[in-house]
């Protein structure tokens, strides 16, 4: 199964909720897509919800760094939202924790953002 | 296996790795490295090795000895300096958009070794078999 995006507005903040696998191909390209529309729509505050993210591999890991950095260089703000074990131990042996901003918790990760 | 070069060839090799790993003892994620592992090295040959030629093939073999699973992946392309490749945890490389393949293999398998064919690269995994790890 490849990854599915759903879109949804809280509070000024642009929650994407992903399911699936972010791998190699349409995974990747998926997400590309959607931060692309987004940054190209204005949206600056961008939580990805990654609690359905099942699977992500080096492509993917690859894809959540330009996004993160394609939204920043946009001036806005890209924070990460419910990893499983699986994605927060690839995070960790990346040395990328350090990185994103990870959150547990949506509504205190709505707070977080720079109005 | 012999392959074609495309991103059913990776799935198909990651699947079969896993199926293969999940019979020596190893846990839930372990298997999952291990695939993972094996996974990074397809996707190697097919977009580094050989450039999604589907001209090119790409071989993958699991062999299971007493002490190790041994996972030996190739491509039919122009060969990789293992050396050039960046270290993906300092600073300046931390936000690129690419190049942890080869440092996920390292951190899932026990070994990996780079044998350069002509043409062609060989990317050999090896992965200790759970009574080993627990013998150590």
């Amino acid at each position: 199964m490849s990854i599915k995006v759903s879109t949804r507005q809280v509070d000024g903040v642009t929650i994407l909720d992903l399911s699936g696998r972010i791998t190699l191909g349409e995974g990747s390209v998926t997400l590309r897509d959607a931060i692309r529309d987004l940054v190209a729509k204005g949206d600056k505050n961008i939580l990805l919800n990654l609690g359905d993210v099942s699977y992500i591999d080096s492509s993917g890991i690859g894809e959540l760094v330009s996004a993160f950095t394609s939204v920043k260089n946009a001036g806005g703000e890209l924070k990460l939202l419910n990893l499983t074990k699986k994605v927060q131990d690839l995070l960790q042996i990346t040395k990328l924790y350090t990185v994103f901003d990870v959150r547990d918790d949506e509504t205190h990760a709505v707070g977080s953002f720079t109005r | 296996m012999t392959l074609a070069s495309t991103l059913e060839a990776v799935d198909r090799v990651e699947h079969e790795a896993e199926t293969f790993a999940a019979r020596f003892g190893f846990d839930e994620d372990e298997v999952s490295n291990i695939a993972m592992a094996v996974r990074e090295a397809t996707v190697n040959a097919v977009i580094h090795g050989n450039a999604y030629n589907r001209e090119k093939h790409v071989t993958a073999s699991f062999e299971a000895t007493d002490k190790d699973l041994v996972f030996r992946i190739s491509d039919e392309g122009i060969g990789v300096n293992e050396d050039s490749l960046p270290d993906p945890l300092s600073p300046e490389n931390i936000l690129r958009g690419s190049g942890r393949g080869v440092f996920l293999m390292r951190a899932f398998m026990d070994e990996v070794h780079f044998r350069q064919l002509s043409p062609g690269t060989e990317l050999t995994l090896i992965k200790r078999r759970a009574s080993e790890q627990n013998a150590a």
